[in-house]
C-alpha cells in the first residue's frame, strides 16, 4: 500500500496533473504562526470514496490541516484543491461548507439550546440565504430524511431532547448526523471517539465504516486511539512536525522505524 | 402571500393569542374607557398625563423588543440602539418642524425658527422632502436602517463581536450626539427640535390627538410583536440562536452569520426608529441628549431585567424599569441611578433569565413542592 501513487513535491508536474481524479489535493502547504511552522510543506491526496485515518503526536499539525481545508486558516504557501480544480484557499468557511466539505470538531459543538431534531434541521441541505431561511417550511420528505439520520446515528429516541442534555458520545454522533444532513462529499472528523466509552467507540467505528461502505463520500478521520484506527482498517497517514512522515496500512507504518522513533516508540 | 399569513397564524399557540387579546383589551379598550368615559372626579378616571406616560412606555417597549431581537436572540449586544431611536425621532421631528409653517416665533414660512435665529437664508438640502408626511415616515425607517446596514456590514464582516462590538456602537451613538449638538449640522443643535404644533393635521395640544398617538403606539407594538414572533419561531430564528451560542459552528454549516446578523441588526434598527417616531410627538421634543451613551445602556438593562431571549420579557422589562424610574425619580431622585446600577448587577448575578425566568423558576419550585407534599401525604396515608 505504501507504493500507492504518492506524489512528492519534487515531481516535475503542475498541480492540475497530480490532482486529476482526486477529491482532495494538498501540495506543499505551509502555515506558520509567529515563526512556528504548524504545517511544513504538507502534501496529501485523497481519492473519491476513500476512508483515510490520520495519526500523529500532539502538535503534528492535524487540526491545522483541517483548519486549512475548511477555510478557517489561510496557508502561507501551497495548493489546496477540492474536486480536482476548486481552490479552497480563496474561499471562506461557509462557501467551503456549501461546496460539500463538512467538519466535526475535536470538541463536540452542537447547538445546546436547540433540540436534537432542530440541530439536524439546521444542518439539512437547503438554500442558506437569509430570506429563504426565514420562509423555510420543512417538507414531509425532509422530515423523513431527518428521521432516517436520527436512526442511523442512534438518536431516534432523543429527537425532542435538548442537545445540551446529551452525553458526550451522543453529541459526537449528533455532529456526525449533522454532517450527513448536509449531504457532504468530504467529511473531516477530528477525534470522533475522544472521551468515549469502549462501547461508544465501537459503535462509532461501525457508524464510520457504514458511512464509508457505499463510497459516495470520502472521510478523513484524525484519531489518537490506535484500537479505533485498527478497527477502521483504512490507509493511515502519519504526520510529524507539519509534514507527512509515512503513509500506508497501519501495520506497515507501525513497522516503519521513523514512525517508531517519533511517535509509537515513545 | 397566503402561505405567509397562514404561517403567521400558526407561528403562535393559543396562549400567545390569548395573551395578545388580553393586551389589546387593556391597552386598546380599558385605558381609553377609563380616560374618556369615566368622569374626571371618579377615582377610576385615568388622567390625560397617564395616557401619554403609558404611550411613552409603549414606545420604550417597542425599543426593548427591537433590542431583544438582536441581543437576546442573535447575541449582538448593541449599545447604540438609542441612536436609531433618536434618528427615527429626528425624522418625524423634522416633519413636524416643517408643519409649523409660518406659525413660528419669526413667522418664516420657509425656515424653522432655529435657522432664522442662526441667520440662515435657505433650507439645507437634507431638509427637502420632510414637509411631506409620507417622505418623513419613510425616512423614519430608512435612515436608521441604512446606518445600521452600513455600520453592521463593516463590523460583522470584520468579525467584530462581543464587547468590541458593544464599544464601537457606544462610540457611534456618542459621535452622533456630538455631531447633533453642533448648530452647523442644521438639526437645532443643543435645543433640538421642539414647539411642534400638529402632526398630519391633528393639533398636538388636543387630548384626542394624544389618545390617537397612544393608540397608534399600542397597535404598532402589537404588530411588531407579531413580526418578531414570526421571525424567532422560523428556522431563521433557530439559526439566530445558533449564531448566538456557537457562531463559528454556524459558519461550518454553510450559513453566513454576517448576513444573518446584518439582517437582524438592520431590522432591529428600523423598529427602534419607529419607536422613536412614535415617542417624539408624545413628548414634544427631540434633542441630542437622546443619543447619550447611557440611554443605550439603559435599553439593555430593560431587556436584561425582563428576560432576554423572550419577547414578552423585553416588553415587561421596559414597563417595569420605566415604571420604577417614573416613581423613584419623583420620590427619591438622587437614588435612581444607584438603583439602576444595583438592578443590573442583581439581574446579571442572580436572575440571568430576568423576571420571566424568575416566574418560571418559582412556578417550577411550586410544582415540585406540591409534588413532594403529595408524596409525603401518600406515604403517611
Amino acid at each position: 500500500m505504501l507504493d500507492d501513487a504518492m506524489p512528492t513535491i519534487d515531481m516535475p508536474a503542475g498541480p492540475g496533473v497530480l490532482a486529476a481524479g482526486s477529491i482532495l489535493y494538498l501540495d506543499g502547504v505551509t502555515v506558520s504562526f509567529d515563526g512556528f511552522r504548524a504545517l511544513n510543506s504538507l502534501s496529501l491526496v485523497l481519492a473519491p470514496g476513500e476512508l483515510r485515518t490520520i495519526v500523529g503526536p500532539n502538535g503534528a499539525g492535524k487540526t491545522t490541516m483541517m483548519d486549512v481545508i475548511t477555510g478557517k486558516t489561510r496557508p502561507d504557501k501551497g495548493d489546496v484543491l477540492f474536486d480536482q480544480n476548486i481552490d479552497l484557499t480563496r474561499l471562506d468557511e461557509s462557501a467551503i461548507a456549501t461546496l460539500g466539505i463538512g467538519r466535526k470538531f475535536q470538541k463536540p459543538t452542537v447547538f445546546e439550546h436547540l433540540s436534537v431534531f432542530e440541530n439536524l434541521e439546521l444542518a439539512l441541505k437547503t438554500n442558506r440565504s437569509t430570506l429563504a431561511t426565514l420562509f423555510f417550511r420543512l417538507s414531509g420528505q425532509q422530515a423523513e430524511q431527518i428521521a432516517a439520520t436520527l436512526q442511523r446515528v442512534g438518536l431516534a429516541d432523543k429527537a425532542r431532547q435538548q442537545a445540551g442534555s446529551l452525553s458526550h458520545g451522543q453529541k459526537q454522533w449528533l455532529e456526525i448526523g449533522m454532517l450527513l444532513m448536509q449531504d457532504q462529499r468530504l467529511l473531516l472528523l477530528d477525534e470522533p471517539v475522544a472521551g468515549m466509552t469502549d462501547a461508544e467507540t465501537e459503535a462509532t467505528a461501525e457508524l464510520i465504516l457504514d458511512l464509508a461502505r457505499d463510497k459516495t463520500r470520502s472521510l478523513v478521520v484524525v484519531e489518537h486511539d490506535m484500537e479505533f484506527v485498527r478497527a477502521l482498517g483504512a490507509k493511515v497517514t502519519v504526520l510529524h512536525e507539519g509534514s507527512v512522515l509515512a503513509e500506508g496500512s497501519l501495520d506497515a507504518v507501525q513497522a516503519n522505524p521513523k514512525v517508531v522513533e517519533v511517535y509509537l516508540g515513545r | 402571500m397566503t402561505s405567509f399569513s397562514a404561517r403567521l397564524l400558526t407561528c403562535g399557540n393559543r396562549r400567545l393569542w390569548t395573551g395578545l387579546a388580553v393586551g389589546a383589551l387593556v391597552f386598546l379598550v380599558l385605558v381609553p374607557v377609563l380616560n374618556l368615559a369615566v368622569p374626571v372626579d371618579s377615582a377610576l378616571h385615568l388622567p390625560n398625563y397617564m395616557v401619554t406616560l403609558l404611550g411613552k412606555y409603549l414606545c420604550y417597549a417597542l425599543l426593548a423588543l427591537a433590542m431583544d431581537l438582536v441581543w437576546g436572540y442573535c447575541g449582538v449586544l448593541s449599545l447604540g440602539h438609542g441612536a436609531f431611536f433618536a434618528l427615527g425621532g429626528y425624522a418625524i421631528g423634522m416633519y413636524m418642524m416643517r408643519a409649523i409653517g409660518s406659525r413660528g416665533v419669526y413667522g418664516n414660512a420657509d425656515l424653522p425658527d432655529f435657522m432664522v435665529f442662526l441667520n440662515w437664508q435657505e433650507l439645507p438640502w437634507y431638509w427637502f422632502g420632510f414637509s411631506q408626511p409620507w417622505f418623513a415616515l419613510l425616512m423614519v425607517v430608512v435612515i436608521p436602517g441604512a446606518l445600521a446596514f452600513v455600520f453592521g456590514w463593516l463590523a460583522f464582516r470584520s468579525r467584530i463581536t462581543g464587547v468590541y462590538l458593544s464599544i464601537i456602537t457606544q462610540a457611534m451613538t456618542y459621535a452622533l450626539m456630538l455631531a447633533f449638538f453642533r448648530n452647523e449640522m442644521g438639526f437645532g443643535g443643543n435645543n433640538g427640535l421642539t414647539d411642534f404644533k400638529d402632526i398630519f393635521g391633528f393639533d398636538l395640544a388636543l387630548p384626542s390627538t394624544k389618545m390617537g398617538l397612544y393608540l397608534a403606539s399600542a397597535v404598532v407594538l402589537g404588530l411588531a410583536f407579531l413580526l418578531a414572533r414570526f421571525i424567532v419561531t422560523s428556522k431563521l430564528g433557530r439559526v439566530m440562536m445558533a449564531v448566538r451560542d456557537a457562531e463559528s459552528r454556524v459558519r461550518f454549516l454553510g450559513y453566513s452569520p454576517t448576513a444573518i446578523k446584518l439582517f437582524v441588526f438592520t431590522l432591529s434598527a428600523m423598529l427602534a426608529g419607529v419607536a422613536g417616531a412614535l415617542y417624539v410627538p408624545q413628548v414634544g421634543i427631540i434633542n441630542p441628549s437622546e443619543f447619550s451613551p447611557a440611554n443605550s445602556i439603559e435599553i439593555a438593562i430593560w431587556v436584561a431585567v425582563g428576560g432576554r431571549g423572550t419577547l414578552i420579557g423585553a416588553i415587561l422589562g421596559a414597563f417595569a424599569v420605566n415604571g420604577a424610574k417614573t416613581w423613584l425619580t419623583g420620590a427619591a431622585p438622587e437614588l435612581w441611578l444607584f438603583l439602576l446600577g444595583a438592578l443590573f448587577i442583581i439581574v446579571t448575578l442572580g436572575m440571568p433569565k430576568g423576571l420571566i425566568g424568575l416566574w418560571a423558576q418559582s412556578k417550577a419550585r411550586l410544582f415540585r413542592r406540591s409534588a413532594v407534599t403529595e408524596e409525603k401525604e401518600a406515604r403517611h396515608a
